[in-house]
Formats: structure tokens, C-alpha cells, sequence
């Protein structure tokens, strides 16, 4: 796709950075202190610190992600919405005030509170790394995807340049200024989408039969019927796959799909058939990019596509529409969407197929469409599992996030942590209900890249107006400035304040915690930007599951245990988050995505049954945790702070 | 903003353990009810597709109904959970824990 730059995004943008620029450094001379540096001398307003929660947790994952899925597979992707919200039903009931009650900077200080363990804060330090560095990956990965429309330069150009400004954010004044660059984020991000959706209502749905798309009229016959044309063989990959390959007089190629199944009517000449847009990559690298129903001998560029071939009793356009008007209508209609297939040659040569496909609104509006979830409509127990045990990790991951834990300790007491939580589900609640209208309406705009499912809520804004596609997009680049500063502020604190100052007992003044909690920023960053530029092609809000997953398993059995059983040792604690890590993290990388997203290999040589290990490994951490509690001496006398909440009645 | 400000660094917070163990009480009680509710949404989806893409009111179908109702339900039970926990927090801003367990209870 051609994307012409926008300078009006880039002005709006940089008046954002320059505001949350200019707040880092206004209060960076406050910041002086560690606990200032690391948890804003805890006194943060509640209302602030909740629209913060907001802008910390809805991420690039969230917006991009979420939207694009939405707008690709339907109803699937609000899955992951509904999977993200309701683990902050955990944070709240569960968590949040005994967090308050036990922690200073990190998480390692609460699940360390009652033991003092050096094994405890090094265990903890390095799952919170790595969830961290697994979280970072997809907010780098949408910077890089954002800089394409907006500047025109490459992808690694937008996860260096987010890169340098939150480091200089999280460098000058830490989680004073994280807060703050959050706030105004989460704010920004809720009250532009809620502008969204209100345009998408008021513009309502409307059919357009008539595309580049559209093949009613073309078989094979009359492609052969051109002059110098003739059909290449189904052999090697092309065997059983449903398309048919034209050569031209010219030499060129142009491919079309059948749109039935493989084996039923290949052969048949008069055969209905659907045009492709293909990008073809040759032995030597060479991409060329062919649109089958566009005449050959031109250049082509990938055109935009989403559309309504048909509403509800013929009707062409349904003028403004009602939150629940939209989604009935759209329910009602027959949608084009477009999917994706690879086909590789014995020499090398890739054709990366983009196709239309009809489906009916109703169908994309249940659960089973996007390829990760298709096997819920199938018997496989399998991948069934798999998608229970995604949900799992949703629900139980929110509340393990390193770097939304340490939320907690900006504001002064339990109390206040509650009603953060509060305002914070209520923001990211409304936002998730969204994110529904803002992917159907990206689904149905005529505005998505075929190419890129995390540019679907920006391309959607620009079928409205340039001025909208700005700020939403400008809004979207300060969506992961203000993750990626929290996150680096978890990391850097686990860095210094859990190895370096407790495991490894470097003796710090406060000043030198400081600086070297910047320096620790400033690695980790450098991190997140090689990442953000080597995984630049996979889907954000996939990439987030796997942090979830992580998260959920490493530390949320410890925190709950240390909470509610007063049997937990320190043995326990250090086993379960150990095995937590590296059980979810093996599983991981042996699952059969990683295989073909990550090592290019066929996914049926993964070793793992399903992708997605929340639901044999958030048990496993609990299991571990009783088991080696069980077989180690009790943990002497407490305090009362932790004491297990429900035995102080007693 | 002079209200929302950063404030200065707040001292230990005085802590009730009555209010502590009420409020997890409280919390676990509405956590298993909304865990239930979700963990209908999650099997429906799994094992009943079918049933999640009915049309359940308005021409919508179960699945979006249910959705919506879920994130309703977490902001609902916020408040409710705010609000049982808030009437806990004036009780113990007036008396100590030791006090609460003398007299019997915060409530």
C-alpha cells in the first residue's frame, strides 16, 4: 500500500510530545528522591492515578491490536477485549489494596514482604524482566508501524525515534513523569475513540457492490479467451490450492482464486472467479506486487479493502444508525473481508496471496473466525483448550503486569488504590465497548491495508478526515510512549532496586539508586527498540497474550498463596514463580505459532499440543507452590501486614 | 489541577484489621460471582458457539449481549465494592483495630 505522509499528524504529534516533554522535565526536579523516582513519593491523586491505570494498560496491544483484529476477524478480537477487562476484576477484588499494604517500589517487595529473601527478589526481578521485555515487543512494533503513514519512513525509524523519547520521559523524572504522560494519554485515547464511534454511527453502514474485487464476470474461460493467455499447471505448491494462474502475452502473471473448495470444480472452465492482490518475492528479493483484475504492464500498488457487498433488504446506505441499530444491521449484511495465504516455490519465490472472501455479519459477529480460535467450532478437545487457556491468562494476567502493579504504590494508601482501580475500570471498560464499533467500522470503511491488521483503527480515521487520521494517529504514537515508560520504570526498579540493592547488596545512596535506575532505563530501552525491529511483522495484540501468559503463570499463584494461606514458604514462593517463568515461557516458544510465526517452520513439528500454555501452567505455579511450602519448615512468626487477609478475623 | 496534584510523600497508613479482612471478604465474595459469570461467557464460547451467535435481543446476537454484559457487570460490582468498602473505612478512620476487636466487630 502507498502511504503518503502526513505532516498535520506529525505537527499534532509533536505538540503531544512536547507537552509530555515539557511535564517529564517541569517535574523532574521533583522527582530527586527513589521512592519519587520509582512510585512518585506515592502521592498521586486516585482520579489521576485511575485514568493513568488507563493509559498504562491500554496499550498499542489494545488499540491497534484489538481494533485490527476486530476489523479482520470480527468478533473474535472483542474476545480479547472482554479477556482484558475482566482481569481487572482480579487487580480490584483480589489484589490491589493488600498490594498497597505490602510493596514500596515493586512487585518482588510485596511477595518479599514477609520473608526478606534475596532468592525471592531475584526470582521475581527476572520474571518481571521478562514480562516486561515480552510487553515492550509489541509497543515497539506498533511505533513502527505508526511512522510508516505518518512520516513515510520506514519501520525501524518509528521504534527508534518512540524509543529516544520515552527513555528521555523515563530519564528526567521516572514515574512522576510516566504518570502524568498516562494520564494525559488515557484520557486522550478514550475521549478521541468515543469521536470515533460517534462518526462511525452518524455515517452509518453503506453497500458498494462494485470494486476492484469484483470478479462475477471473469472464469477461466474468458482469461483464456485474451489474446497470448494461457494457464499455467497446478503442480508443485500450486497442487490443490484453489487458484488459477494466467500468463499474458507479456510474461506476467496474474492469480485468481476459486472461491470453493480446493477440490470441488478446479477444473470446471466457467467457474466464477475472485481476483488477488499478490506480493511476489523472487530468488534475488525482488518484490513485485500484481492485482489480477488490473490490467498487466502497469505498476500496482496494494489497494485498500473492507466493504458491504449487500445490507439488509437491499437498501444501498442506512444513513446514522444507534449503538444498537449498527451492530443488528451489520449482523444482517453481507460483508467482504480478505485473508491472507502463503505459497512458497521449490526456488525460493514467495507469493503472499491477499484474497476477498464473502461472509455474513452474523457469522463474523460469533466466536471462531480468527485462525487462532477457529477450533472452537470444531471437536478438537485441543483447541478448545487452547482458547479456554488464552482466556485464562487474560483473566488472571492483568493483575501479574509488573508494570501495572507498581501503580499501585503512587497513591498514598489502600483506600486509594481501590478507587484508582475503579476509575480505571470504568475507562477502559467504556474504551473496550469501543473498540467494537471502531473494528466493525474499519471492517466495512473500504480503508484497511490488507497487508497490516494493526493499521486499522488509523486508516479508518482517515476515511473520515486527515485532521482525524492526525490526531488519532498521534494519539495511537503517545499510546506507546505512555506504556513503554511504565514499563521501563517496572524494569529499571527491578534492576536496582531488587538485584542490584537487595540480591547483589550494592550499598546506594538514594542519588545513586537514581542514576543508575536511569541508566537501567536506558538499557532496557535500547532492548525494546532491537525487538520492537526484529519482530516487526507479527500482530501486537497476539504478541501481548504471550506477556499475559507469562505474568499470569510466574506471578500471580505466589501472590495469591502468600495472601490467602499462611502455610506459604519462601521455598514455595521462589519454586512457583521460577517454574511459573520457564514452564509458560518453554511452552511458548515450542508451541506451534511460535513455529510458524517466529521460526518459519511448519507447525506441526511443534512439540506442544496448543499454543497457548495459561491453563496447564497458572495450575502447575499454584501446585508448585503447595508442594514445596508443604515440604519446607513453616514460616516463622509475622507481622500483621502479612498476615493472610481472611485468618485475621481469627 | 491544584487538587489532583502530586502530593508530598504520605506517611505509614494506620491499618484496621477488621476493615483488612472484611474488605477481602467482600472482594473474594463478588470475585467467585463474577468469576461465574465469566467462566460462562469462556465455556459458552468453547463449547457452544452456536448458542453465542443466536440472535438474543434487538437482532443481536447472545455473544455481543453477553460481552457487553460482562464489562457492565465488572463496573457494577466496582462500585458496589467501593461502595460496601467505603462505609468499613469511616468505621475504622475513628477506631483503632485493637478497638474494633474489643467491641466485637468494625460494623
Amino acid at each position: 500500500m502507498n502511504y503518503e505522509p502526513s505532516t498535520l499528524a506529525v505537527a499534532i504529534f509533536a505538540v503531544i510530545v512536547a507537552i509530555t516533554l515539557g511535564i517529564s522535565f517541569y517535574l523532574g526536579a521533583k522527582a530527586k528522591s527513589a521512592k519519587a523516582y520509582f512510585a512518585a513519593g506515592g502521592g498521586i491523586h486516585w482520579f489521576v492515578n485511575g485514568v493513568a491505570f488507563a493509559g498504562d494498560y491500554l496499550s498499542a496491544a489494545s488499540f491497534l491490536g484489538i481494533c485490527g483484529m476486530i476489523a479482520f476477524y470480527g468478533y473474535d478480537g472483542f474476545l480479547y477485549s472482554i479477556g482484558y477487562l475482566a482481569g481487572w476484576v482480579v487487580a480490584l477484588f483480589v489484589i490491589a489494596e493488600p498490594l498497597k499494604r505490602l510493596g514500596r517500589y515493586t512487585f518482588a517487595d510485596a511477595l518479599d514482604a514477609k520473608f526478606n529473601s534475596p532468592g525471592i527478589k531475584l526470582s521475581v526481578a527476572i520474571s518481571t524482566l521478562a514480562v516486561s521485555i515480552f510487553y515492550l515487543i509489541p509497543q515497539m512494533v506498533g511505533a513502527g508501524t505508526l511512522i510508516k503513514p505518518l512520516l513515510g519512513f520506514p519501520h525501524w525509524v518509528g521504534v527508534v525515534s518512540v524509543g529516544a523519547v520515552v527513555i528521555l520521559i523515563v530519564v528526567t523524572a521516572g514515574m512522576v513523569s510516566t504518570t502524568w504522560v498516562q494520564f494525559l494519554k488515557g484520557g486522550l485515547l478514550v475521549i478521541f475513540s468515543a469521536v470515533l464511534v460517534v462518526m462511525i454511527l452518524m455515517r452509518g453502514l453503506e453497500a458498494k457492490p462494485a470494486s476492484f474485487s469484483t470478479g462475477a464476470d471473469v472464469n477461466v474461460q474468458s482469461l483464456l479467451a485474451v489474446k497470448g493467455s494461457e494457464r499455467l499447471p497446478d503442480d508443485g505448491p500450486w497442487k490443490w490450492k484453489p487458484y488459477v494462474r494466467i500468463r499474458d502475452e507479456q510474461g506476467e502473471i496474474s492469480i485468481w482464486r476459486i472461491p470453493t473448495e480446493p477440490s470441488a470444480g478446479k477444473h470446471s472452465p466457467d467457474i466464477k472467479l475472485n481476483p488477488t492482490q499478490v506480493v511476489r518475492t523472487g530468488p534475488d528479493g525482488k518484490k513485485t506486487t500484481r492485482i489480477a483484475s488490473l490490467p498487466a504492464g502497469e505498476k500496482h500498488q496494494l489497494q485498500t479493502v473492507g466493504r458491504i457487498l449487500a445490507l439488509p433488504a437491499g437498501s444501498s446506505q442506512t444513513g446514522s444508525l444507534s449503538p444498537g441499530g449498527y451492530l443488528s444491521t451489520f449482523s444482517a449484511s453481507t460483508i467482504e473481508v480478505w485473508r491472507e495465504e502463503t505459497i512458497t516455490e521449490a526456488d525460493g519465490t514467495k507469493h503472499v496471496i491477499y484474497y476477498p472472501e464473502a461472509k455474513q455479519g452474523s457469522d463474523l459477529l460469533q466466536p471462531g473466525n480468527l485462525p487462532a480460535f477457529k477450533g472452537i467450532r470444531g471437536d478438537k478437545l485441543f483447541d478448545k483448550l487452547n482458547f479456554l487457556s488464552l482466556m485464562l491468562a487474560l483473566f488472571c494476567g492483568t493483575a501479574s503486569l509488573p508494570h501495572i502493579l507498581i501503580r499501585y504504590y503512587t497513591v498514598k494508601d489502600q483506600a486509594s488504590a481501590r478507587k484508582s482501580t475503579i476509575v480505571g475500570i470504568a475507562c477502559i471498560g467504556f474504551f473496550y465497548v469501543l473498540t467494537l464499533y471502531i473494528g466493525l467500522g474499519a471492517m466495512t470503511s473500504g480503508s484497511l491495508d490488507p497487508t497490516n491488521s494493526n493499521m486499522a483503527a488509523p486508516l479508518l480515521a482517515r476515511s473520515f478526515s486527515e485532521w482525524l487520521f492526525a490526531v488519532i494517529s498521534a494519539i495511537a504514537f503517545t499510546t506507546v510512549l505512555g506504556t513503554v515508560s511504565g514499563l521501563i520504570v517496572a524494569a529499571s526498579g527491578a534492576v536496582v532496586h531488587d538485584l542490584m540493592s537487595s540480591v547483589w547488596q550494592f550499598q546506594m545512596t538514594d542519588y545513586e539508586k537514581v542514576r543508575s535506575a536511569k541508566w537501567a532505563s536506558v538499557v532496557v530501552g535500547i532492548i525494546a527498540i532491537v525487538l520492537g525491529i526484529l519482530f516487526e511483522k507479527m500482530n501486537v495484540s497476539y504478541l501481548v497474550g504471550w506477556a499475559f501468559s507469562i505474568a499470569a503463570s510466574a506471578n500471580l499463584p505466589s501472590l495469591v498463596m502468600l495472601l490467602f494461606w499462611k502455610r506459604t514458604t519462601k521455598q514455595g514462593i521462589i519454586a512457583a514463580v521460577i517454574v511459573g517463568m520457564v514452564s509458560s515461557l518453554t511452552w511458548i516458544l515450542l508451541s506451534d505459532d511460535t513455529f510458524k510465526g517466529v521460526y518459519n517452520l511448519p507447525p506441526s513439528m511443534a512439540p506442544m499440543p496448543f499454543s497457548q500454555p495459561g491453563i496447564v501452567t497458572i495450575p502447575l505455579g499454584f501446585l508448585t507452590l503447595i508442594f514445596v511450602s508443604l515440604l519446607t519448615p513453616r514460616p516463622t512468626a509475622v507481622g500483621t501486614a502479612t498476615t493472610p487477609v481472611l485468618a485475621r478475623r481469627a | 489541577m491544584a487538587g489532583l496534584d502530586q502530593g508530598p510523600a504520605e506517611p505509614a497508613e494506620p491499618e484496621c484489621e477488621v476493615t483488612v479482612a472484611r474488605n477481602a471478604q467482600y472482594g473474594l465474595w463478588l470475585f467467585a460471582l463474577y468469576l461465574a459469570v465469566y467462566g460462562g461467557f469462556v465455556g459458552l464460547s468453547a463449547f457452544a458457539p452456536n448458542v453465542m451467535g443466536a440472535e438474543f435481543f434487538g437482532g443481536v446476537n447472545l455473544a455481543i449481549w453477553y460481552g457487553f454484559a460482562l464489562i457492565a457487570l465488572a463496573l457494577l460490582l466496582a462500585l458496589i465494592y467501593g461502595w460496601l468498602c467505603r462505609g468499613l473505612s469511616a468505621a475504622s478512620s475513628h477506631t483503632t483495630g485493637n478497638e474494633l476487636n474489643r467491641t466485637g466487630g468494625g460494623r
